[in-house]
């Protein structure tokens, strides 16, 4: 049967894939950030995942205002890096898994998520750039990747206590699927930044830790929290952050099991507009049963 | 009963919900038309003619033509789309969002490093009330 076996958060600001890119990665401002990035990428190359459900928002390439899902969950088995203005990212093709998502889809529909199901779409830098930064520069990605795309552009969007159910929905979902996997659900964007308005800039740390720590131990707290919290505190891309609630929904503790362990944590500001996170959780039935 | 928009009190900050939307529907699938290519090449080469394309207001086109992202952000625009028209410029995000501010670019930077704007005086409109 497929496991999940951890949850991964982080942040995908674009200047950091650009970084990686162009090869700044070791200029003075980039190198403290990356340095950060070096025990999650260790973590990741030994904990490899066969599949990764990777929760991220469209940031304006794949969905035009003619459609805003709510919910949608990729299909395909490719999916293409978008050209978001500036020229498409130079990184592979992003591969999926649609036994997997069909799967995924029929489940979750089928407990009352009313998910799109999208055939065709490109990944924007909110797909790639978590990518780049757990995995470096390979010429492949290292394993496939389902995108579950949420709608944190045009309010109303989705509750903090939705999006968190949708994770516990999602690891039910891998769980009954009959083929061997290993599966990673990852929350990206945030933390703190705003990129618009004359208080563009906002960076609330104290925020973003206190942030940290609820999702790690109170999420069902954290759940309850209402947007214009995010918004006021955290600035208003801020609000990304109630992505990594579907992550933290895919834990073990939230279906009667035991508490995730922390095996990773990063906070560095800034990167460009903002400031980026990093949060590992490994899986508490991962150590029950494998250890 | 009218929606309840508690995110209005937040000074210098625009939420882009569904009244937003519909006002800057079409200067944002304008903006979004810029991520092919050609169509950055067609608007460079003339964009009067490139925006006249678009069923967008006098006063959209005018900001666009302005570069003022916070006119277009107010007429409905969302800073994602909107960030295409600075993608075409040859502009990078801390430049776009730097012309919204008091700042320009390079002190904009130097905020960041510094560890950004605070949120202190910066939640509630009343915070901003003697900066009008």
């Amino acid at each position: 049967m497929a496991r999940i076996t951890a949850s991964v958060y982080t942040s995908h600001v674009p200047a950091i894939g650009v970084a990686m890119d162009l090869g700044k990665t070791q200029e003075p401002y980039y190198a403290p950030l990356f340095a950060g990035y070096e025990p999650a990428r260790a973590w990741m190359a030994a904990n490899t995942p066969d599949v990764v459900v990777l929760v991220f928002n469209d940031h304006a390439n794949a969905f035009s205002l003619e459609m805003v899902p709510t919910f949608a969950l990729g299909m395909s088995a490719r999916y293409e890096p978008a050209d978001e203005g500036w020229g498409a990212r130079p990184v592979p093709p992003v591969v999926g898994q649609p036994t997997l998502s069909a799967h995924i889809a029929h489940s979750v529909i089928r407990e009352d998520f009313d998910l799109t199901l999208v055939n065709d779409m490109p990944v924007d830098h909110g797909c790639t750039v978590p990518l780049s930064i757990m995995f470096g520069q390979p010429d492949a990605w290292p394993c496939a990747v389902i995108p579950l795309v949420v709608n944190v552009v045009q309010y109303p969007i989705p509750s903090g206590r939705r999006c968190l159910e949708l994770g516990k929905a999602v690891r039910r979902a891998v769980e009954s699927y009959d083929e061997d996997l290993d599966v990673q659900v990852w929350g990206t964007g945030g933390m703190s930044h705003q990129l618009q308005g004359p208080r563009a800039g906002l960076i609330n740390q104290k925020w973003d830790n206190e942030f940290f720590e609820r999702l790690v131990n109170d999420p069902e707290g954290q759940a309850t929290v209402e947007h214009v919290e995010y918004v006021r505190e955290a600035g208003s891309e801020g609000i990304e952050l109630v992505m990594w609630l579907v992550a933290r929904g895919a834990m073990a503790d939230l279906a009667g099991g035991g508490a995730p362990t922390e095996v990773h944590r990063l906070y560095h500001v800034p990167a460009s507009n903002t400031a980026a996170g990093q949060l590992i959780l490994k899986d508490a039935s991962t150590m029950t049963t494998f250890a | 009963m009218a929606l309840e928009k508690p995110y209005l009190d937040i000074p210098g900050t625009t939420v882009f919900d569904t009244d937003q939307a519909a006002k800057g529907y079409h200067l944002n699938q304008f903006a979004m038309s810029l991520m092919r290519a050609g169509n950055r090449e067609r608007f460079k080469a003339d964009e009067d003619a490139y925006l006249d394309e678009w069923p967008m207001t006098g006063e959209q086109k005018q900001a666009v033509r302005d570069r003022d992202y916070n006119r277009m952000i107010e007429l409905g625009g969302n800073i994602y789309f909107v960030a295409k028209v600075g993608a075409t410029d040859g502009l990078n995000y801390v430049q776009i969002v730097s012309s919204m501010t008091t700042n320009d670019a390079e002190a904009h930077a130097e905020m960041m490093i510094g560890g950004g704007r605070s949120p202190d005086g910066n939640r509630y409109l009343h915070e901003w009330e003697h900066k009008r």
